[in-house]
């Protein structure tokens, strides 16, 4: 066990921890943020997509002792109020079916939102490629994210 | 207006209405209990400190806004919206002053809680409208009491109860507390269709704000102080059983506090038919968080030994069913060649009209196919888990589950508990499919609560979630079809069988067109255990019948709709047979509107089409599916469906369930397998379980209702079964070959002609 300062959502906290420990179980047993879901544990689903200093990671695959000062974002902290654009679009276009893989099919767009604001369908297809739906809600996930792009040009 | 007894859950509707505290709402709902602030900035209605029960499904607050309890399990398939939506249409609210509860289990009040075979609509459909229209009744005799007139010349509209002779008029909140002290009425009336102002609207999912922002919401998500995390560990193969173990090295873990057997279900217990479970014998290991459990997981040594073969006794809902479990290592090779030799044999005739065996050796063509799917797992995204608090006499358990009113009644016998003992939270389930009607998760959570004499959560990784079983059986059918000189279909053979169960429907289309048809079933034994897979058994003989007809529409010289079409008009006019389950007029109109939509004789250039159309839980779906090619790999390009579901309660949101079902259809059609070697199955997580992804499903959607009055039947399921057929069809148009088994992606069929 260690003690690991990590900056989340803006926050600093302090977890004492097994430096093995995933930050998806430090997220959702040590810290209460059960935003980011458990689906595989070996990156293939994208399911546990956080930011990590702006960029998609899977947070299965990201030990603790990774992480350092970078700064991690989930669904929690993604906008204050909910009303992040790519929020905001899944409303738009009611895309949830069972809901439990849209929080990382939620920061994996953001993320590709924030390095290409105005992506071509196929690179939409490309970074999101990583996130699956057993629900199948694919073709709304793709609408939603050409209008959170468009809402923001 | 329709009146109508109120027979349907009366007992729901007559309680003691008396004035209840604000608090009590708070303790429905686990998520509120936990996180009341989060859900107070959330919501944008909140329900007063007093309010007045009308009945089981809806509170009513003094400033009129109402709460609807959603009866049934929510995994996606939107009722926790729709159901509500009903009940508010009737009682003439507006749905922006609705809030909406999932509720939790309780068989007095809400009846037959089960989410599965896309009943939840077509069952709840009368009661969640006479809850709404008996609540408005006594509203509106409220009111007609407190004005002194008569209830006739009051009219009702967005929860205001006016008067126009008096210039009377009143919110519902005003009128809540009187109308709840009054007398049930033995009939109300209820709406026309064309007076419905919220039934038939798209609404959006009432719990999209807090999965956007991932609130807790799941019983993965779910909390509760102290609560130690469980996981089990269970033979790697079916044919395996628990032999020994030695928890020493894996107890002395950091974080592990227990480490003991459990018995899910005792030998001489008598089975009920979702109580399916291979692994009865499990090690649990119990500790203080998730991935101090995991890393213990892996050191815990155990032996395991074959078992024996043996029986059990299920009851099938009232019927007593002997169930043979063989002993054995089983392997998908295996299972193929069984299945190949039982389908040279004749089997077992479930339905036989005219002379099939005498048309068929006199017949100017033949056609003979043969097809076979391979078992698949569910793959929920979330994987199974479930919460147990167990104390000597009662049982709080909370979690994902399709089946409560079946799971219950297990936990309480196998706890040794009356099941009024037995409370269970129903979260909103990370899908379902079928899988979480099998509640063995909740059984084991309860047994290791109790053992460990904590709150556990019992989570199951992707691992053990893909690798426990009840998985969509593999299934073999052959279908023979005879025409005469002039072409015209004249007999028809369909025989079907799997492991371990058969997927015939001998009554389904094409019975009941042809005057010789014979249905023939068989089934192998295996220790792999099944369950519901969206569309059980449909799921196969849909695509497989409909890549069939394909062919012979082919062989025949027709044009495959007008094919379908011809044989349904007999079906219509001079039906063979009596039993035949669907409507030929119903799956005739699905044809003809998928014809229409996707403008089907004007085939885009480079694209290639295929079409089909089933009925299943009483509904009827037509898909035509355009596929281009990508090189050597044909893709999807647009689906068009039609779907004849009778009244759509919420039609965006049974569209996006219809998007999905086809997407599911796709993606299970073209690489959904889970093979076994000696009895472990080969897929174990999605670096090998291949699932569609973005860039593999279809680029363009369309879903389309057919208009109706008709009492909504299901729409979870019927839109995915077809999708097998019309994409086989497709292919086969863009390759030039035609598939005989799934998945489609790593068949290799040869060319034809």
């Amino acid at each position: 066990m260690a003690n690991f300062n990590l900056n989340i959502n803006g926050k600093s906290h302090t977890v004492d921890v097994d430096p093995s420990t995933p930050m998806l179980w430090v997220l959702r047993d040590h810290l209460n943020l059960v935003g980011t879901k458990y689906g595989c544990g070996i990156a293939q689903c994208g399911a546990c997509t956080v930011h990590l200093d702006g960029t998609a990671t899977r947070s299965c695959m990201l030990t603790v002792s990774m992480v350092g000062n970078s700064e991690i974002t989930t669904i929690e902290g993604l906008s204050e109020n909910g009303d992040h654009p790519v929020q905001k679009a899944w409303l738009e276009v009611d895309v949830p079916q069972c809901g439990y893989c849209q929080a990382g099919q939620i920061m994996t767009a953001s993320a590709l939102l924030q390095k290409n604001p105005n992506p071509s369908d196929e690179e939409i297809e490309m970074a999101m490629n990583g996130n699956i739906c057993r629900c199948g809600t694919y073709i709304r996930i793709k609408k939603a994210v050409k209008l959170a792009a468009e809402s923001n040009t | 207006m329709s009146v109508m007894k109120t027979h349907i859950g009366r007992r729901a509707f007559i309680r003691n209405t008396s004035l209840a505290s604000g608090g009590l709402v708070l303790g429905f709902s686990l998520l509120n209990a936990c996180k009341p602030k989060d859900v107070k900035t959330m919501a944008a209605l909140e329900m007063p400190k007093e309010w007045f029960e009308m009945n089981a499904f809806l509170k009513i607050g003094d400033n009129g806004v109402v709460t609807i309890m959603s009866p049934n399990p929510e995994f996606g398939q939107g009722v926790i919206t729709s159901m509500p939506m009903i009940v508010a249409d009737e009682l003439d609210v507006d749905w922006k002053n609705v809030l909406v509860e999932q509720a939790n289990f309780d068989q007095e009040e809400y009846g037959w809680q089960f989410t599965g075979g896309s009943q939840g609509i077509r069952r709840r459909w009368e009661g969640l409208r006479m809850a709404g229209a008996t609540a408005k009744q006594m509203l509106v005799a409220a009111a007609a009491e407190t004005w002194q007139v008569p209830a006739s010349e009051i009219t009702v509209s967005n929860g205001v109860l006016s008067h126009t002779g008096s210039e009377r008029s009143a919110g519902y909140g005003e009128m809540a507390s009187k109308a709840s002290k009054l007398e049930v009425p033995e009939e109300v009336s209820l709406k026309e269709v064309k007076d419905f102002t919220i039934i038939g609207t798209s609404q959006k999912s009432v719990e999209n704000q807090k999965i956007i922002t991932g609130k807790p919401l799941f019983g993965l998500d779910y909390q509760f102080d102290g609560a130690l995390v469980a996981m089990v560990v269970h033979p790697p193969a079916f044919g395996l059983q628990l032999k020994s173990f030695d928890g020493s090295r894996a107890e002395s873990m950091p974080g592990i506090t227990n480490v003991f057997k459990i018995k899910t279900l005792e030998e001489d217990f008598a089975r009920g038919y979702f109580d399916t479970n291979a692994f009865t014998d499990v090690v649990a290991i119990v500790g203080k968080s998730t991935w101090e459990v995991m890393n213990a997981k892996k050191q815990l040594d155990v032996q395991w030994e074959p078992i024996a073969g043996s029986k059990f006794k299920m009851d099938r809902f009232g019927t007593q069913v002997d169930v043979e479990v063989p002993s054995g290592l089983e392997s998908t090779e295996g299972h193929y060649t069984q299945m190949d030799e039982m389908a040279t044999r004749s089997g077992t005739t479930t339905r036989k009209d005219g002379d099939p065996e005498g048309v068929f050796a006199s017949a100017a063509k033949t056609l003979e196919r043969s097809y076979t799917c391979p078992f698949l797992a569910h793959n929920c995204m979330e994987p199974m888990n479930f919460f147990a608090h167990v104390t000597e006499d009662m049982a709080k358990l909370a979690g994902p589950l399709q089946a409560p009113v079946l799971t219950a009644p297990t936990v309480a016998a196998r706890l040794g508990m009356p099941v009024e003992n037995v409370e269970i939270e129903l979260t909103r389930m990370g899908g379902g499919f079928g899988r979480r009607a099998y509640g063995h998760y909740a059984v084991e959570a309860a047994l290791i609560s109790r053992e460990a004499q904590a709150s556990v959560k019992l989570v199951y990784t992707r691992e053990d979630d893909m690798t426990f079983g009840i998985y969509r059986p593999s299934y073999q059918a052959t279908y023979k079809a005879a025409l005469d000189e002039n072409n015209n279909l004249v007999a028809f053979q369909v025989k079907a069988g799997g492991i371990p169960e058969t997927p015939l429907f001998a009554n389904r289309f094409p019975a009941g067109t042809v005057d010789n048809y014979l249905a023939q079933q068989w089934e192998i034994n295996s220790n792999i255990t099944i369950g519901a897979f969206r569309a059980p058994r449909s799921n196969f003989m849909a695509g497989v019948e409909q890549a069939f007809l394909d062919e012979v529409a082919e062989l025949a010289g027709k044009d495959p709709i007008e094919f379908r079409l011809e044989l349904l008009q007999r079906a219509k006019d001079n039906p063979v047979g009596e039993n035949n389950e669907y409507d030929p007029e119903r799956l005739a109109g699905v044809l003809r509107l998928v014809r229409e939509k996707s403008n089907w004789s004007q085939v885009p250039s480079g694209t290639h089409r295929g079409v089909s159309a089933y009925f299943c839980h009483n509904s009827y779906a037509a898909h035509v599916v355009d596929v281009v090619m990508d090189g050597e790999t044909p893709k999807v390009e647009k689906v068009v469906c039609a779907i004849d579901c009778g009244i759509v309660i919420n039609p965006d949101a049974a569209a996006n369930m219809a998007e999905g079902a086809i997407v599911d259809g796709v993606g299970n059609a073209m690489y959904g397998e889970l093979t076994f070697k000696d009895g472990s199955p080969q897929q174990k997580n999605f670096d090998t379980y291949k699932m569609i992804r973005h860039a593999e499903a279809p680029k363009h959607i369309e879903v389309h209702f057919v208009k109706n009055e008709v009492d909504p039947t299901g729409m979870g399921e019927p839109p995915f079964p077809p999708v097998f057929g019309a994409l086989s069809n497709a292919i086969y148009k863009a390759t030039g070959r035609r598939h005989y088994r799934q998945p489609f992606a790593t068949d290799r069929p040869p060319l034809v002609g």
